[in-house]
């Protein structure tokens, strides 16, 4: 499904990825973990255009997409989210899923201004929907609510309900379970599991290892740019640089509750 | 009574065509606020558009509904060639280079033969009519009601919150940005070339830096959060300095005065006021 | 002729940039574009005139009343529009608003108590004398100029570099909320910094008076446009840009009048600044004015 080859990311004079190579096979839930500073957000940064790449090629379902625009890439496919939450405050959560559907929608400047019927059909059939989508993630009693006003975990969920609304293959997640209480974890977790069994391919990061290991079907692990260790879960939590990697950094880390 | 409404007209059908004409300046800079582009060159396309529909029924004897046209194409031409360097800066840096570019349309105006000048373009013929005025903004409200609830209205108020995430989301910004600064273009340019038409006159010191920052204003004193709102202040600050007429050269300090006041006790506009009941 | 020019230049150039200055200094720092600086640069001009045809003053008096004048002005305008806005979150570009309606106050208050007519200093106020200087002809209005306002850019740069009130108003710049952190008075420096940057501006107002004996309530259009010309050039915020730009702005006016024609002079300068815009946009000094993403 991804294809990273030889990602290079040099900022100034730092080197922030080196001759990174990973694949997601497709279908998966994939798992990007590394401490703090690996360079896991720079990852996706590329990947979703934000960023170019130093050196090395990005390949999504068999297209070379390196240095292509966001909105480019968004149309072939692939969907993210934040770290920091970037939802539209002042929008309404059915107005923050219909910008998602925005690829969605075919009418012209000419339909919306003579009210053609194609453009309302196309927001009914959107808003509904929408309104669908909503559902998914528990938030469609909300739907006509400004976004501003929904807690901090509901507006990870709707972060989500929004770049699942742009239909894509592969949805890229960034730390979805960080601030969360374990009830909202949990819930979470199950969401994304029920997203994946709806056939998209899932990329995230995260630090709650409990989350990667309950969800995630293969794993990589980066740490100063580097990838040190890529397998399952299992396999990555014996592996001897992995656990180097977190207790040389001084990680909180009880190894047999968090690996 | 039809005795009065005559004497009425007579004395403040200019002001009343200068209203409509401000209002839709203040459509056409919302446009491009609309989308988080504070773009001030609005007043120099209102001024190719003037200058354009005038020397096309003057020159040329173009029938009024062409030239109009013409005087919204060309703005909206030039829009375009520069659009895509300008736009790539942001904020005030934006803000004052489409001021500079004004500065140089300004200075292109004064000194090409064709236009006249220092003396600009007089005689233009009077063709602009009440229902011409009604008719275009009219429509023009129309078309942002439509474009509210659309996919693009949307997709500039995405822009406008958060542009990262908007183009993740597969919007492509450049395109909207641009679209709506080149749109924005096309509006002024037809409110200049039916502003020519009643006042008889084109003169390159109207389309300048001033100007660009008075429609700036309406913008800002209304309430940039809806097309309203800059139409509410476009108005506000044209009938203001004809109540305040009485003060003579003072009316502008007064002017002056209640801008600040505006500005400093409801800065998100007035219609701010009525949307969250309160100042926000 | 080239050297001739070149002082008539310098000398335009030089306020220009000490104009531009102000205003870079104010948007710096405070991080509002004044467009009320032109309105200061008139009041302090006024003031000068003032001085002198009411009280006889000379000209070291005039200048310094222009300065104070125009600094109590700008401290003002930053009471009274600038500040309370600096309190609570709104619209970025509403201080600039705030800074048009004081504009049209002030102008419109001057244009009440002093009409639409130009004045001019006493005769000879400025003694007609003339130096030579290598060949080159300078008049002591000239010297002057060119003298106070590289002196005032001097000691501004002086200021900032080397002394800690000037260490203080660069971290301001930098991050106001930092600096406070830091123990800095940042209101205090906002302050500061508005009467500084608006005595420029009233200096900027005398010294035009004299280059041209004329001194009228229109005369802060104009210039706050060549202000606004110049930081475009030199790059926003940027003291560099606001010094190099007043200058390459002075000597494109002169050096055209002088070769061209006088109908050139602004099509030069602004063509000038067309193509910076085009190539870039920033200026030449300018930091990143490119979108961050």
């Amino acid at each position: 499904m991804l294809k990273l080859e030889n990602i290079v990311k040099d900022f100034g004079g730092l080197r922030v990825l080196d001759r990174l190579s990973l694949e997601v096979p497709e279908g998966t839930i994939f798992g990007l973990i590394g401490p703090n500073g690996a360079g896991k957000t720079t990852v996706f940064n590329i990947v979703s255009g934000l960023s170019r790449p130093s050196a090395g090629r990005i390949i999504l379902d068999g297209a070379e997409i390196t240095n292509l625009p966001p909105a480019a890439i968004a149309a072939r496919g692939l969907a993210r989210t934040f770290q920091n939450i970037r939802i539209f405050k002042d929008m309404s959560l059915l107005e923050n899923v219909l910008v998602g559907m925005h690829r969605l929608f075919s009418y012209s400047p000419v339909a919306m201004f003579f009210d053609l019927s194609l453009k309302r059909r196309e927001e009914r059939r959107l808003r509904e929907k929408a309104l669908a989508i909503l559902s998914l993630v528990n938030l469609a009693d909300k739907a006509r609510r400004k976004a501003e006003s929904l807690s901090y975990g509901e507006q990870r969920k709707l972060e989500l309900a929004r770049a699942l609304a742009t239909a894509p293959r592969l949805l890229l997640i960034d730390e979805p379970a960080a601030g969360m209480n374990p009830a909202e974890t949990e819930e979470l977790m199950n969401e994304i599991l029920q997203i994946n069994r709806q056939g998209y391919t899932i990329c995230l990061i995260e630090h709650d290892m409990k989350f990667v290991m309950g969800l995630c079907g293969q794993v990589a692990v980066l740490n100063f740019g580097e990838l040190i260790a890529t397998g399952t879960p299992e396999e990555v939590k014996q592996n001897a640089l992995v656990i180097e990697a977190y207790l040389g950094r001084d990680e909180e880390l009880d190894l047999n509750r968090d690996l | 009574m039809s005795e009065f409404l005559i004497a009425f007209w007579q004395t403040y059908n200019t002001l009343l065509f200068t209203v409509f004409v401000h209002g839709m300046l203040a459509l056409s800079i919302y446009i491009t606020l609309a989308c988080g582009q504070l773009s001030l060159g609005n007043a120099a396309f209102m001024g190719i558009g003037a200058y354009t529909a005038a020397l096309l029924t003057m020159k040329m004897q173009v029938p009024f509904a062409l030239a109009l046209a013409a005087g919204g194409l060309l703005p909206a031409a030039v829009a375009l060639a520069i659009g895509i360097p300008t736009l790539r800066l942001s904020g005030v840096y934006l803000a004052m280079a489409t001021l500079g570019f004004g500065e140089v349309v300004r200075v292109v105006f004064l000194n090409l033969a064709i236009t006249g000048g220092s003396l600009g373009l007089n005689g233009v013929p009077l063709k602009t009519e009440f229902w011409h005025l009604l008719f275009i903004l009219g429509g023009l409200i129309y078309f942002f009601v439509k474009l509210k609830n659309s996919r693009f209205g949307r997709a500039l108020e995405a822009i406008n919150e958060d542009e990262i995430a908007a183009a993740v989301l597969g919007i492509r910004t450049t395109f909207f940005k641009v679209g709506a600064f080149v749109v924005g273009a096309f509006i002024a340019g037809i409110a200049g070339g039916l502003n020519a038409h009643f006042t008889f006159f084109v003169s390159p010191r109207e389309y300048g830096f001033e100007f660009a920052v008075d429609i700036l204003t309406f913008a800002i004193l209304g309430g940039t959060g809806t097309f309203w709102g800059p139409l509410l202040g476009s108005t506000i600050l044209t009938l203001l300095p004809e109540l305040l007429r009485f003060l003579g050269p003072y009316r502008l300090a007064l002017n002056g005065l209640i801008l600040l006041l505006v500005v400093l006790y409801l800065p998100n506009g007035i219609v701010s006021f009525k949307r969250k009941g309160g100042p926000s | 002729m080239f050297l001739q020019q070149f002082a008539n230049a310098l000398a335009l150039g030089s306020v220009y940039a000490l104009f531009a200055l102000g205003f870079t200094l104010i948007f710096g720092v405070l991080e509002v574009i004044t467009l009320a600086h032109g309105a200061v640069f008139m009041v302090g001009a006024f003031a000068g005139l003032v001085a002198v045809t009411k009280a006889d003053v000379g000209f070291g008096t005039a200048l310094l009343l222009g300065m104070l004048a125009g600094g109590l002005l700008g401290w003002l305008i930053d009471l009274v529009a600038v500040r309370p806005l600096r309190k609570r979150k709104f619209h970025h570009l509403a201080p600039m608003i705030a800074t048009i309606g004081c504009a049209t106050f002030i102008t419109s208050m001057a244009q009440g108590i002093f009409g639409a007519e130009v004045y001019r200093f006493p005769f000879d106020f400025v003694p007609a004398t003339v130096f030579t200087l290598g060949g080159v002809q300078l008049t002591l209005v000239q010297l002057l100029i060119i003298g106070v306002s590289f002196s005032l850019m001097l000691i501004i740069l002086f200021l900032l570099q080397k002394t800690k009130w000037g260490l203080a108003v660069r971290a301001v710049a930098e991050n106001p909320r930092t600096a406070n952190l830091l123990g800095i008075p940042v209101e205090k420096v906002f302050q500061g910094i508005s009467f500084a940057a608006s005595a420029l501006g009233g200096a900027a107002g005398v010294l035009t008076g004299i280059n041209f004996n004329a001194i009228h309530t229109f005369m802060g259009g104009p210039i706050l446009h060549r202000g606004i010309a110049v930081i475009i050039l030199g790059g926003m915020g940027d003291i560099r840009g606001a010094l190099l730009g007043g200058l390459i702005l002075g000597f494109s006016e002169v050096l055209s009048v002088a070769y061209l024609s006088s109908d050139f002079r602004d099509a030069v300068s602004f063509g000038l600044l067309f193509l910076i815009l085009l190539i870039r946009p920033a200026g030449i000094f300018g930091k990143t004015a490119e979108r961050k993403g």
